[in-house]
C-alpha cells in the first residue's frame, strides 16, 4: 500500500483520535513532572542546611541590662536582658504613637496588635528576642554592645539611614516601616532557649 | 512486513544486548581484586534491586564501630544527625542527642579568641579521634588508619572485604616474611596489615540477643558501614523500581504507537 | 534544495514572526516534514539518542555546578556533600557519572553506524568530519569531567596524562616540561590544575552543542544515508520525519533510558573505579591506573608502543585517522551490506576495537602486550591499508537500483505503481560515486 505521491505522509485525521498516540503521550507527558522536580528541588535548602534550621542558646551569660548576639540561619538575632526600667518605658507607649501597630511577632497571630508583651513571650517579658535586621533596607542597627547609640527611645539605632527603635524593638522614628521582627522561639529552661 | 519487523527488532535486541554484555565485561577487569586475596562472598540484606537494610544490623554495627572502630578511624562524612534519618538505623532522635552530647567537639573562636569544647549536637560531623594525619600516624607507628565514611565503595568486593578482612587474621604461614608490628590477614592485599586484630569475641555488648561472636560483629559493622557509604541506597533501590516499571511502560506503549504508524506505509 | 514543506503561517502572529524570523518555518522544514528515507533501521536511532544524552549531561551538570567546590581541599568533600545532604543530589550525580558512560557508548555505536554505511563518502564527508570533532570534544570534556571529584584515580588519570606531553622533550629539549608546567599551572598537578579542568569541563559541553547544530546542518544538505547506500531518488523513498522517525526516536529512546535507569539506580558503581572513593593523594600512587572504560581502547595502543613520543602519537593518531576516512576508502560501493571482501574485516576491526578496550585494563606486560600489539597493528592497518585496498579490488555483491527495489523487490507490478509516482523536482542522485 504504497503512498504514490508526495513527500509528505500526512497524518490521517482518524489517528489524531488514535487511542495508542494518545496513551503513549499522555503518560510520556506525566513523567515529566517527577522529572523535572528533582532538579527544582536540589535548590532548596539542603539537610545540612535544615539541620542548623535551629539553634538552642544559654541565656546565663547575659546579666541585667547586658545583650547578646547570635547567629541563626545566617542572621543576627539580638538577645536583650531588659532592665526594669527598660520594660515600663516600653510599656507606657501607646500603640497609636507607634508608625507600625502591628507585633511582627512569629510566635503569635499576624494581626498583634504592638503592645510591650507581644514582643516578649509570656511569663518572660525581661527577655527580648528578636531578629537584628533593620526593616528599612537591611543593616544591622546598634545597640547591643557597650558604648553603641542607642538613638532617641534609648533601644537601637540604625546609622545607615536614622531609624531609631524603642526598648521594644518598634520602630519609633526614621524610615524604617516595620518593628524588627521577633523570630519563633520557646524557653526549654528558665535560661535557655531554642530559637528556629 | 510483521517478519520483517520482528526480525530486525531481534537483530537490534541482540546488538543491544551484546553491547550490554560488553560494557559489563570491560568493566569488570577494572575491579578485580589480586588473586590471592581470600575473598568470601556473604548473604546482605540490602543486596539485589529490592534490597534494604536490617536496622536491627545497622544500630548493631553502629555500636561496634563507636566502641571499637571509632578509637583509631574517621567517619568525617557522617553526621549524628544521619543516625535518625529513614533508611538508616534509624535511632530515636532522643538517643542521637545523647549519643551526640556525649562527645566533645571543638568550636570557636570564642569572644576571647580561643577554641573551646562543647557536648556535641546531631548536626556536627562525627568526631574524628586525632586532630589530623600527622597525629594518626604518630599514634599509630606511621600507619595512617583510613577514614571508614566510604571504605565500602573503596575497596573491591567492598563489604564482602571488609567482612573477610575482619574475620582473616590468621597466624602467618612458615614461609612467609611477617615485618615488625604488622600482621598476617588472609583478605588484604600483600596479607600484612599494619591494623592490629581489631575484634574479639564477646567485646562488645549485644542487646538484642545476637550471638557476639566475630563473625557477626564482622559482618554487623561491614552493613554499617555499607548504609555509611550509601546511605541513600533504599530510596534509590524504591525510586528506581518506578522508573523503571514507568519507562517499560512508555517503552511498550511507544512500540505499539510505532507500529501503529508506520503501518500506514509500505517500509 | 527543493522546497520540503508547504508552511503557510496561519495565524497573523505566525505571518509576522515568519518575516522577521523564521524559526518555526525552520523548525517545520527541517524537523517535521524533512523527507528521511524510509527504509532506516534502528541504528539510525542514535543521532536523536545522542542528543538526548548531551541535554542531560548538560542539565545534571549545571545543577551539580551549583555545589560542586572546585577547590583541591573542598572538591572531594563537595561531591560527598552533594550525594549526602543535598535533596536528590544522589540521584543527580550518579546520572551524570552514568550518562557520560551512557554518551559514549552510544556515540560508539554511531560511528560504527557511519563506517558500516559508507555514511563518511561523498557528499557527506564535513558531516563526518564535524562528527569526529564532536568526538575529541567529548574525549577531552569527559577526562576533565573525571578529574573534577579529586579522587584517587582522577589525579593519578590526569598526572598520567598530562605527562605524556613530557614527551616533546626529545623533540626540542625543554619543550615538553614548559608545556606540563603551563597545563599544570604549577610543578605538579594541584589545585590551579583542579579549577582550570572545572572551568573547561563547563565551556566544552556547549562548544559541543554548536557544532552539533553544524553537525545537523551538514547531514541536512545531502540529507540521510541509509542501510542500502543508495541515494533517494523518489520523494516517494522518503517520509516526512515527524511522525514515522518522531515516533521510531521516541521508541528507541525509551528503551536505552531503561538501560540508562538499570545502571543509575541499580549499579551506579559498576562501570566506575573504587579508587576514586579515596581522596587524592599526591603520596600514594594507586596499583593499577585505569582510565573509565570508554577510554581503554585508546590507553592500550598508547601502552602498546614501547616509546613514550610514539606512543602518545599513535594514541591520538588512532582518533586523527578518522579524519581522512572518507580519502582513505576508496570504493564506490557505500553500505558494506554489499561489500562481501570487507564485511570481515569491518568484524574483525570491531572485535579489535573490543579486545583493545580489554587489554587497556590489563596490566601491559606478557601476553596482554603482545596482543595489544597486533590489535593496535590490526586498527590502523584496517584505516591505512585494508580500506584503500579492499576499496579497489572488491566485487560488490548484487545491488537494489534503488531504495524502492529494496523495499518492494523487483516485482514488475509494484514497479509499475512506484514508477508513475516520480513527481518534478525530485532529486536525482547517482547511486555511484
Amino acid at each position: 500500500m504504497a503512498n504514490a505521491k508526495g513527500t509528505a505522509d500526512t497524518v490521517d485525521d482518524g489517528d489524531r483520535r488514535d487511542f495508542i498516540l494518545v496513551a503513549a503521550g499522555a503518560f510520556a507527558a506525566v513523567g515529566l513532572g517527577p522529572l523535572v522536580w528533582p532538579m527544582l528541588d536540589q535548590m532548596n535548602p539542603d539537610a545540612s542546611a535544615l539541620s542548623l534550621g535551629s539553634v538552642e542558646v544559654e541565656l546565663a551569660p547575659a546579666e541585667v541590662g547586658q545583650a547578646i548576639t547570635i547567629m541563626w540561619r545566617g542572621k543576627p538575632i539580638f538577645i536583650r536582658h531588659r532592665t526594669e526600667e527598660e520594660i515600663n518605658a516600653a510599656k507606657q507607649v501607646q500603640i497609636s504613637a507607634l508608625p507600625d501597630r502591628f507585633a511582627r511577632n512569629e510566635n503569635l497571630p499576624d494581626d498583634a496588635p504592638a503592645l510591650d508583651r507581644n514582643r516578649t513571650l509570656e511569663g518572660h517579658e525581661n527577655w527580648l528576642v528578636m531578629i537584628g535586621i533593620c526593616t528599612h533596607l537591611g543593616c544591622i542597627p546598634k545597640g547591643q554592645r557597650v558604648g553603641d547609640a542607642r538613638g532617641e527611645f534609648d533601644g537601637w539605632f540604625c546609622p545607615c539611614h536614622g531609624s531609631h527603635y524603642d526598648t521594644a524593638g518598634r520602630i519609633r522614628k526614621g524610615p524604617a516601616p516595620r518593628n524588627m521582627e521577633i523570630p519563633p522561639y520557646a524557653f526549654l529552661a528558665d535560661t535557655k532557649i531554642k530559637i528556629g | 512486513m510483521k517478519r520483517c519487523g520482528a526480525r530486525k527488532f531481534r537483530r537490534f535486541a541482540g546488538l543491544g544486548g551484546s553491547v550490554m554484555l560488553a560494557l559489563l565485561l570491560l568493566a569488570g577487569p577494572l575491579r578485580a581484586a589480586e588473586e590471592d586475596q581470600v575473598i568470601r562472598s556473604s548473604t546482605w540484606s540490602f543486596t539485589g534491586p529490592f534490597g534494604v537494610f536490617d536496622r536491627a544490623q545497622l544500630q548493631r554495627g553502629f555500636r561496634v564501630y563507636k566502641e571499637v572502630c571509632a578509637a583509631c578511624h574517621g567517619m568525617r562524612f557522617m553526621h549524628y544527625r544521619n543516625l535518625s534519618e529513614p533508611g538508616g538505623p534509624e535511632f530515636p532522635e532522643a538517643a542521637v542527642k545523647t549519643v551526640a552530647a556525649s562527645v566533645e567537639v571543638e568550636d570557636g573562636p570564642n569572644d576571647q579568641g580561643e577554641m573551646f569544647a562543647r557536648p556535641g549536637r546531631p548536626s556536627d560531623a562525627f568526631v574524628s579521634p586525632y586532630h589530623n594525619d600527622q597525629e594518626a600516624r604518630v599514634a599509630n607507628n606511621g600507619a595512617l588508619p583510613p577514614d571508614l565514611s566510604l571504605m565500602a565503595k573503596a575497596r573491591p568486593h567492598g563489604v564482602d572485604y571488609i567482612h573477610s578482612m575482619l574475620t582473616g587474621y590468621a597466624d602467618a604461614p612458615a614461609d612467609f616474611k611477617l615485618a615488625e608490628g604488622m600482621s598476617y590477614n588472609t583478605a588484604f592485599p600483600g596479607h600484612q596489615i599494619a591494623m592490629p586484630q581489631p575484634l574479639f569475641e564477646d567485646s562488645v555488648a549485644y542487646d538484642d540477643g545476637t550471638p557476639t561472636t566475630v563473625d557477626n560483629y564482622a559482618k554487623d559493622v561491614a552493613a554499617f558501614l555499607m548504609w555509611a557509604a550509601e546511605p541513600k541506597l533504599e530510596i534509590r533501590n524504591r525510586v528506581g523500581f518506578r522508573v523503571i516499571v514507568y519507562l517499560v511502560i512508555v517503552a511498550g506503549l511507544l512500540y505499539v504507537a510505532k507500529r501503529r504508524v508506520w503501518s500506514r506505509i509500505s517500509h | 534544495m527543493a522546497h520540503k514543506s508547504n508552511y503557510v503561517p496561519g495565524t497573523e502572529f505566525e505571518k509576522w514572526l515568519d518575516q522577521r524570523l523564521p524559526a518555526i518555518r525552520l523548525m517545520k522544514e527541517q524537523f517535521i516534514d524533512f523527507p528521511t528515507p524510509r527504509n532506516l533501521n534502528y541504528w539510525w536511532t542514535f543521532g536523536g539518542i545522542l542528543m538526548f544524552c548531551l541535554v542531560v549531561q548538560i542539565m545534571t551538570g549545571v545543577v551539580l555546578a551549583m555545589h560542586y567546590v572546585s577547590h583541591a581541599t573542598l572538591a572531594f568533600d563537595s561531591i560527598e556533600h552533594i550525594m549526602r545532604d543535598v535533596n536528590w543530589g544522589w540521584l543527580i550525580r550518579y546520572t551524570h557519572a552514568v550518562g557520560a558512560s551512557m554518551f559514549f557508548a552510544a556515540a560508539y555505536i554511531h560511528i560504527l553506524r557511519g563506517l558500516y554505511y559508507g555514511s563518511y563518502k561523498a557528499p557527506r564527508e564535513i558531516l563526518w568530519i564535524l562528527g569526529v570533532v564532536i568526538f575529541m570534544l567529548m574525549i577531552a570534556t569527559a577526562f576533565m569531567g573525571y578529574s573534577l571529584p579529586w579522587g584517587q584515580m582522577s589525579f593519578w588519570a590526569v598526572t598520567v596524562i598530562t605527562n605524556l606531553f613530557s614527551s616533546f622533550d626529545s623533540v626540542i629539549p625543554g619543550l615538553g616540561t614548559r608545556i606540563v608546567e603551563w597545563i599544570w599551572g604549577g610543578f605538579s598537578v594541584g589545585n590551579p590544575t583542579l579549577n582550570r579542568l572545572y572551568s573547561l569541563h563547563y565551556l566544552l559541553p556547549f562548544m559541543i552543542a554548536g557544532v552539533v547544530v553544524l553537525h545537523i546542518w551538514a547531514l541536512h544538505v545531502p540529507g540521510n544515508n541509509n542501510p542500502t547506500g543508495i541515494d533517494v531518488k523518489r520523494d516517494s523513498e522518503a517520509v516526512p520525519f515527524h511522525p514515522y522517525y518522531t515516533i521510531k526516536d521516541g521508541f528507541a529512546l525509551a528503551v536505552f533510558a531503561i538501560i540508562f535507569a538499570v545502571f543509575v539506580f541499580y549499579a551506579p558503581n559498576y562501570l566506575g573505579h573504587p579508587d576514586n572513593y579515596i581522596p587524592a593523594d599526591p603520596l600514594v600512587t594507586p596499583p593499577h591506573i585505569v582510565p573509565e572504560w570508554y577510554f581503554l581502547p585508546f590507553y592500550a595502543i598508547l601502552r602498546a608502543i614501547p616509546s613514550k613520543l610514539l606512543g602518545v602519537t599513535a594514541m591520538f593518531g588512532s582518533i586523527f585517522v578518522l579524519f581522512v576516512v572518507p580519502w582513505l576508502d576508496a570504493s564506490p560501493v557505500r553500505s558494506v551490506r554489499y561489500r562481501p571482501l570487507l564485511k570481515p574485516f569491518f568484524w574483525v576491526f570491531v572485535a579489535t576495537c573490543f579486545g583493545l578496550g580489554y587489554l587497556g585494563a590489563m596490566p601491559p606486560e606478557g601476553g596482554y602486550l603482545v596482543s595489544a600489539r597486533i590489535c593496535t597493528a590490526y586498527y590502523f592497518t584496517f584505516f591505512l591499508v585494508i580500506l584503500p585496498v579492499v576499496g579497489r579490488i572488491e566485487a560488490p555483491t548484487a545491488m537494489p537500483g534503488s531504495i524502492t527495489e529494496d523495499i518492494f523487490g523487483k516485482g514488475a507490478r509494484r514497479r509499475a505503481v512506484m514508477d508513475g509516482a516520480a513527481p518534478a523536482g525530485a532529486p536525482s542522485a547517482p547511486e555511484k560515486r
